[in-house]
């Protein structure tokens, strides 16, 4: 336990240089192709330490209104914050996260924040109104166990970073196109090397964003669904809720590439996938149902 | 002369880290307990409640009802920690059969205060026994570090005794409590 939390602060740590690195490389290739000459250098490695940092003390807002998610309240969902209550005391953790609700038909759930201290638990109507109060409890428990080993920091600063790496190179594809169109090509060889540096970059990181997603995404669902268990001392209701969540036919629509390796289970249904393959960022139904059947 | 100097730095070092583990398990057990305090007191400030409440409409269970009150006094002055366990379970027993037995009152049931207080009980009875398995839980790890070897030598150099883990006399206790919810 602990040196899972070890090591899900050293990998966040080594995900947020490697970030800074590729962002003030390919914005140093776009201030490049601008031709604005050695101030380039400033400008890229200010703006990614800047980016990065407010990614890290912000991700869980950015995540939040990325998700559509509004904050939940004590009346309206009285049943939730109770299981939570109950839960936050069995876990041990000695502080309640804040919960939010997204309003969507499809049955799911995720949690973020950078620390338990600043973490949030959000859940879908569709959760709410399909699951019993056992069933709940185990998905609530999940995410707790999310929170609990720091897997919410690591996620958290992942999702915000591809986004943001998604979106830029997106911006520079454009630019680089049109800027091909009007070229006059008599720059030195200096420039074409960084510039095909910035391009590897620019090919590299979605990848990358990819990758680090899958990396962080499947083996942490098995330990979160046996930490639930733990808590609930009942694996049969979370079972249940993991099939009644995967047999859901309803698409997430808040939910896109970036966000979601961090849901319980797939928000998107695609059909041709039914087994788990390298490219998928959760493990398959039936692998987490048997990990829960060994548990008993 | 070297290695022996090592040997004994190394010999030092390990004792230092043992002795930590313990005492950082040994917190945990306390802190646990203190969390389950925290859910009986809770239930405690909720009984005087709940007992007005019920009063005026179970005539017929008054001797559950001032069991219950003589239960919750007996509570406030227990001493040890095995005492104050096994009125708890008298108590959630206790408070079992109102439950069960307010389903015969529908005009009690019809009231909106008891609804409330019933839901909070419930919640309650709840808390307490997840803080339970927590502090059992801990309890466990901690027992356990202190009779593994090598680490039981600094536990019986250093003093570290087992704690006592809070048995559940009614193994039902819990389930029948949580069997509620599925309802609403």
């Amino acid at each position: 336990m602990y040196e899972d939390i070890r090591s899900n602060k050293i990998k966040t740590g080594v995900i947020i240089s490697i970030f800074i690195i590729v962002i003030s490389l390919i914005l140093y290739y776009i201030c490049m192709a601008f031709d604005m000459g050695p101030i380039s250098i400033i400008i890229a490695l200010s703006i990614s330490i800047i980016t990065s940092w407010a990614s890290y003390y912000n991700s869980d807002k950015i995540i939040l209104s990325m998700s559509k998610a509004r904050p939940a309240t004590h009346e309206e969902n009285q049943k939730l914050v109770n299981i939570l209550d109950a839960l936050v005391v069995s876990s041990g953790l000695g502080v309640t996260p804040k919960l939010y609700i997204i309003n969507d038909a499809q049955p799911n759930a995720f949690a973020t924040g950078r620390d338990p201290e600043h973490s949030v638990i959000c859940v879908t109507t569709g959760l709410l109104e399909k699951l019993d109060y056992y069933e709940l409890e185990g998905v609530v428990g999940h995410e707790l166990a999310h929170i609990a080993n720091y897997d919410i920091r690591l996620s958290a600063v992942v999702t915000v970073m591809v986004s943001f790496i998604v979106i830029l190179s997106d911006f520079f594809t454009r630019t680089f196109m049109r800027g091909r169109r009007s070229s006059n090509s008599d720059d030195n060889n200096g420039n074409t090397i960084l510039m095909l540096i910035g391009l590897v970059f620019l090919i590299l990181a979605p990848i990358f964003g990819k990758l680090a997603q899958l990396a962080i995404s499947r083996r942490r669902e098995f330990l979160a669904d046996s930490t639930s268990a733990k808590y609930t001392r009942n694996p049969d209701a979370l079972i249940s809720a993991l099939e009644k969540i995967c047999s859901d036919p309803n698409e997430l629509k808040s939910a896109n590439k970036s966000t979601a390796h961090m849901y319980i289970s797939s928000p998107f249904r695609d059909k041709k996938i039914e087994k788990s393959s390298i490219w998928s960022t959760h493990p398959s139904l039936d692998e987490r149902v048997n990990a829960l059947r060994n548990l008993k | 002369m070297w290695i022996a100097l090592i040997v004994v730095v190394l010999i030092v070092l390990w004792i230092i880290f043992s002795y930590n583990g313990l005492i950082r398990r040994k917190m945990k057990v306390e802190n646990s307990w203190g969390q389950i305090d925290v859910q009986l007191q809770r239930r405690f400030d909720l009984i005087p409640n709940l007992v007005n409440c019920v009063k005026g409409y179970m005539e017929h269970e008054k001797d559950t009802l001032t069991k219950v009150t003589e239960l919750r006094t007996s509570w406030a002055n227990a001493g040890s920690i095995g005492e104050k366990v096994e009125l708890d379970n008298q108590l959630s027993g206790a408070l079992k059969t109102i439950m069960a037995v307010s389903e015969n009152y529908p005009d009690l049931k019809a009231n909106q205060n008891f609804s409330e207080l019933q839901e909070e009980l419930r919640n309650t009875e709840n808390k307490i026994a997840y803080s339970r398995q927590f502090y059992n839980d801990s309890v466990t790890m901690y027992n356990t570090a202190i009779r593994v070897f090598p680490t039981s030598i600094i536990a019986s150099i250093f003093h570290f005794t087992a704690e006592k883990l809070f048995v559940v006399t009614d193994e039902e206790t819990r389930k029948n409590v949580k069997v509620d919810f599925g309802n609403n």
